[in-house]
């Protein structure tokens, strides 16, 4: 029987397709794009897992990928609780697991980093769960990364050794869910199956041993000959100072690496032009150790790991205006989070027990009244004190920094272009 | 793929292996891979889905505690340390003797004798903590589990007057399957249709359009599944019905055989029902023996029904009919994207009609009674009757056949009820009213309640509840989309956050916006519903919420002393 074409339309713009397409594939035929992580044409029934696709279908929400092309249906794709939707699937997605992408080998060709980019994800409005999750070496050919895996289902459908038996499977339920592999299958696999395994991924959770890149893929900011071109700051423009009086501004690093304070120097020479704007009060640039006036705006690196870090936050928030948190580690925590799903005690274990001391006996670990105290885990800034504003990056790009500064402090116009956003 | 495959051995399989040992071994997964040609995999995927399996042992006496509201405001705590104390086994865990498992469970469909638990599937209520430790020392003086067991209530509290009464009046077995015989299978659904009967599960569905389109349905053989998983927390209705009046099931679902052309039956019981089987399987028994179920049942045309029974493995989403057909089938319980409706495809890809206990009970009083009795009774929108159980804070707890129409503050009269403050219909993933709602009215058209009434007066704290509800909803997630298994989760924390003092105004937007997203993206009606009463309760009750929260200055609620009570521990030890 022929298929029959029949008429729709997404977003009151018409739009035709086979009778019983895959809603998808009929929007993408018609130059519609709707975002999705779990869908994948050649499985069917579509996996309906990762709930990104969401549309609305004459005013019932449904995900798109289960939907079928019928005639004269209506489709929402874009409307603002939808695109505000899709975008909150995947900050959570990134606030479930933990996805450290500066040490992710699929960093640069990772749909959830890819999407989360095209959504423009910056602070995921979810705390961070930081639930302790494995990594399994045991598989002969693969490593299995449970902090990255979103459970798409792609690899329990897709994968099957001698063309029968699942290698993955879903174990557990709720929150506790994981993908884990039968061994005794996976030694089945042969190379190119196993291979497989890796591509069908959409994250760096399916890894095979020995075959990760020995470059790093995609086009990473940094990645590009000409790196030097990409890093071209646009001179600070000088607004008019009303009143006369220059702003001031404080910064400071808690739990980070001082990489967000290098990027914001990297405007080089436009430093000159900044000072002619502003003050720098209490910062490591200046080197002021306390705050002698009120600060208009307050800069944010890293989180608080300690409580040095805290009292040092709290104080911030006490004497800025605004405040403003940026790079990874003060949104959320960071690098420095990794440390989140181990109990303290056993990083205070592995850096002073097991390693080599000139104490005789046993460990030490260090303690004193002028040491600050390490906290439970790692905090975000928002978690401590109210946060005004946040730049995400790792770090961040120096013109993304300066254009958010400038439109805080003198209200520039503001806009920032995908590869000052995109900081891999 | 769609997978229809039958692998319906699977569970009873895995039941084998955890009532002889207590826990089901490395060694029982590979058997039972191999003998049913599974990914070893699949067989622990399906081990871990469900509450009642273990891994590791579970203690030769396993106890379920149950956790659910009505447990927790009736002195959960006490009976807990109880229990950890002559047990040994601290919580979710066996002690050290390997005697005794001690371990949560979600509501076990006993909450008008709470606090109840089961040991080793046999019941036990009206908890104290005296109780407990005789219990315990009973059974380690070897006395059997079964002896010590109590008798569980099936109370009806309350059922219409002047024979205007449905499923709770004399009952002759046998009666509507008598009709029966002289109906053909469209008459049966004609006669329901005219009743106007919709499902009496929570979803509301019309039965006999439900019937008609399997019935209409090419494929064969065709099968008639009994829900019998009541897991809403509240509901204990089915269980009473299961009880008092099994005659009526069965008679339904050879009625629901009948009709829709189905020679199989299948009841999915709850395993925290296991110890209604000898009374289901006796009445199962009976109407065998009367030639009301096997082969040639007197009809209209020829026609052979007969029942079995399938118990679940505990996992309150099997409530949801095409979980409950992925569990019938030997898989984990989790719902689908409907791309086919079980009318359609169903058990194992063939047309399934899931229709409720007291669905089923209620098809034959119709046909018993006839139609236009069963009209006279309730609203002319919402005919009939409908069972209520309930329970809380009230003098009388137990079921209460009402006819559709009556309002809240008649149910609460009946029930003696004082001080009530807060109503949940229909269980965590209905709707909570206040006491200033008890104008409204049980019908399809205001509360359509599912059967489960909770009851709590002024004195309890209405956000213990709701986090008691949302970990309900955190344990009982099946997992699959991102909305429900992270949501529900991250609900809970920011609820537990509040709890103890530091929250913020913010963070009750946050859980109203939240909420609605897991409403909007959820994969199946338990993420849909699961923010639900949270998001009610935030809307009738902003000046409590708001007592809970201060917006003290522009710090958060850190408390910097727990946070280093890790590190100044570690630095303590010598």
């Amino acid at each position: 029987m022929a298929e029959r074409i029949v008429p729709f339309t997404i977003d009151g713009k018409k739009c035709e397709a086979p009778e019983g397409q895959n809603l998808v594939k009929a929007a993408e035929a018609n130059g519609i794009k709707i975002p999705s992580l779990c869908y994948f044409e050649h499985i069917d029934p579509p996996l309906g897992t990762c709930r990104v696709c969401m549309v609305s279908g004459d005013g019932k929400y449904t995900a798109a990928c289960t939907m079928k092309v019928k005639e004269g249906m209506n489709i929402t794709v874009n409307d603002p609780a939808l695109d505000d939707a899709r975008k909150a699937m995947v900050e959570m997605m990134f606030a479930e697991g933990n996805h450290f992408c500066p040490a992710c080998e699929k960093s640069g060709d990772c749909d959830l980093q890819g999407l989360g980019y095209q959504l423009g994800v910056s602070a995921s409005r979810f705390p961070h769960l930081f639930l302790d999750k494995r990594i399994d070496y045991r598989p002969k050919r693969i490593i299995v990364d449970h902090n990255r895996c979103i459970l798409c289902r792609r690899c329990v459908e897709e994968v099957k050794a001698e063309g029968k038996y699942p290698v993955f499977g879903y174990q557990e339920r709720g929150v506790h869910t994981s993908v884990q592999v039968d061994y005794e299958k996976e030694a089945r696999l042969t190379d190119a199956e196993a291979i497989q395994a890796m591509h069908i991924c959409p994250v760096g959770a399916i890894l095979v041993r020995g075959k990760s890149q020995p470059r790093p893929r995609g086009e990473r900011k940094y990645d590009l000959q000409d790196a030097e071109a990409i890093i071209q700051q646009e001179p600070v423009a000088k607004p008019p100072i009303p009143g006369g009086h220059k702003k001031v501004i404080a910064t400071t690093s808690l739990a980070g690496c001082f990489g967000c304070h290098m990027s914001l120097l990297d405007i080089d020479e436009g430093l000159l032009d900044v000072i002619e704007l502003v003050e720098i009060s209490k910062s490591p640039l200046t080197d002021f150790k306390k705050f002698d006036r009120r600060c208009d705006v307050g800069i944010i690196e890293g989180g608080c790991c300690n409580n040095e870090n805290v009292e040092v936050l709290r104080e911030f928030r006490a004497n800025c205006d605004i405040l403003v948190a940026i790079g990874e580690c003060a949104i959320w925590g960071g690098l420095p989070a990794m440390r989140n799903f181990l109990p303290l005690e056993e990083c205070l274990d592995e850096a002073y027990g097991h390693a080599t001391s000139d104490v005789a006996d046993g460990k030490v670990i260090p303690h004193d009244e002028d040491l600050p105290e390490l906290l439970d885990r790692v905090y975000g800034c928002n978690e401590v004190v109210e946060i005004d504003y946040y730049i995400p990056g790792c770090p961040p790009d120096a013109s993304h920094i300066w254009k958010v500064l400038k439109n805080i402090l003198f209200g520039s116009d503001y806009s920032v272009i995908h590869s000052e956003f995109k900081y891999d | 793929m769609l997978d229809f495959t039958d692998h319906s051995p699977l569970l009873d399989l895995l039941w084998t292996a955890q009532d002889a040992h207590g826990y089901i071994s490395d060694q029982d997964i590979n058997e039972i891979a191999n003998k049913l040609d599974l990914s070893a995999i699949d067989v622990e995927g399906v081990c871990s889905f469900y509450h009642f399996f273990h891994r590791q042992p579970a203690g030769k006496y396993t106890i379920y505690l149950n956790t659910s509201i009505l447990s927790e405001i009736n002195g959960m705590a006490e009976v807990q340390k109880a229990f950890e104390s002559a047990t040994g086994a601290s919580w979710n865990s066996v002690d050290r003797t390997g005697l005794f498992g001690l371990f949560g469970t979600s509501c076990i469909g006993l909450s008008d004798q709470e606090p109840a638990a089961l040991i080793n599937f046999m019941p036990f209520t009206r908890l104290t903590p005296e109780k407990v430790s005789q219990i315990i020392g009973a059974i380690r003086q070897g006395i059997p589990v079964g002896q010590l067991a109590d008798p569980v209530d099936n109370i009806v509290r309350y059922s219409p007057l002047d024979d205007r009464s449905v499923i709770f009046r004399e009952l002759a077995p046998g009666k509507s399957l008598q009709k029966m015989s002289l109906l053909t299978p469209e008459e049966v659904i004609e006669e329901i249709r005219a009743s106007q009967l919709h499902g009496m599960g929570g979803a509301f569905f019309p039965v006999a359009q439900k019937w008609e389109s399997c019935r209409r349905q090419a494929s064969s053989p065709k099968y008639l599944v009994c829900n019998a998983d009541e897991g809403e927390p509240g509901t204990f209705k089915d269980r009473a019905l299961m009880t008092r009046m099994p005659e009526l099931l069965i008679e339904g679902m050879v009625l629901g055989g009948y009709a829709i052309g189905a020679a199989q039956g299948i009841i999915y019981l709850r395993a925290e029902y296991r110890y209604l089987l000898p009374r289901l399987e006796a009445a199962i028994a009976t109407y065998r023996q009367m030639g009301w179920l096997g082969r040639d049942i007197p009809a209209k045309s020829p026609f052979h029904f007969d029942i079995r029974v399938q118990i679940g493995a505990g996992a309150y989403v099997c409530g949801e009919e095409t979980a409950l057909l992925e569990s019938l089938m030997g898989k984990r319980g989790e719902p689908t994207t409907k791309v086919y409706f079980p009318v359609e495809r169903g058990y194992l890809g063939l047309p399934t009609v899931v229709n409720n206990v007291e669905t089923l009970a209620t098809v034959a009083r119709i046909v018993e009674l006839g139609a236009r009795h069963y009209r006279s009774l309730g609203t002319p929108a919402s005919p009939g009757t409908r069972l209520l159980s309930v329970a809380g804070d009230c003098r009388y707890p137990g079921i209460y056949e009402i006819e559709w129409g009556l309002s809240v503050g008649e149910l609460l009269e009946l029930a003696g009820a004082e001080e009530t403050a807060y109503l949940q219909i229909s269980g965590p993933s209905g709707t909570g009213i206040s006491a200033q709602e008890k104008h409204r009215r049980f019908c399809l058209e205001d509360l359509r309640c599912g059967g489960s009434v909770m009851i709590f007066n002024s004195k309890r704290d209405l956000l213990k509840i709701l986090i008691n509800f949302t970990a309900f909803f955190r344990e009982e997630s099946c997992g699959v989309c991102t909305p429900c298994r992270a949501g529900n989760f991250i609900l809970s924390r920011k609820l537990d956050l509040i709890a103890r003092g530091l929250g913020r105004s913010s963070d009750l937007g946050e859980i109203k916006q939240w909420g609605q997203l897991m409403a909007l993206s959820s994969r199946c009606g338990l993420g849909k519903t699961a923010a639900g009463t949270l998001l009610q309760a935030l809307e009738k009750f902003p000046v409590y919420f708001q007592k809970l929260v201060h917006d003290k200055g522009r710090e958060k609620g850190f408390d910097l002393d727990r946070a280093l009570d890790d590190y100044r521990e570690a630095i303590e030890l010598p």
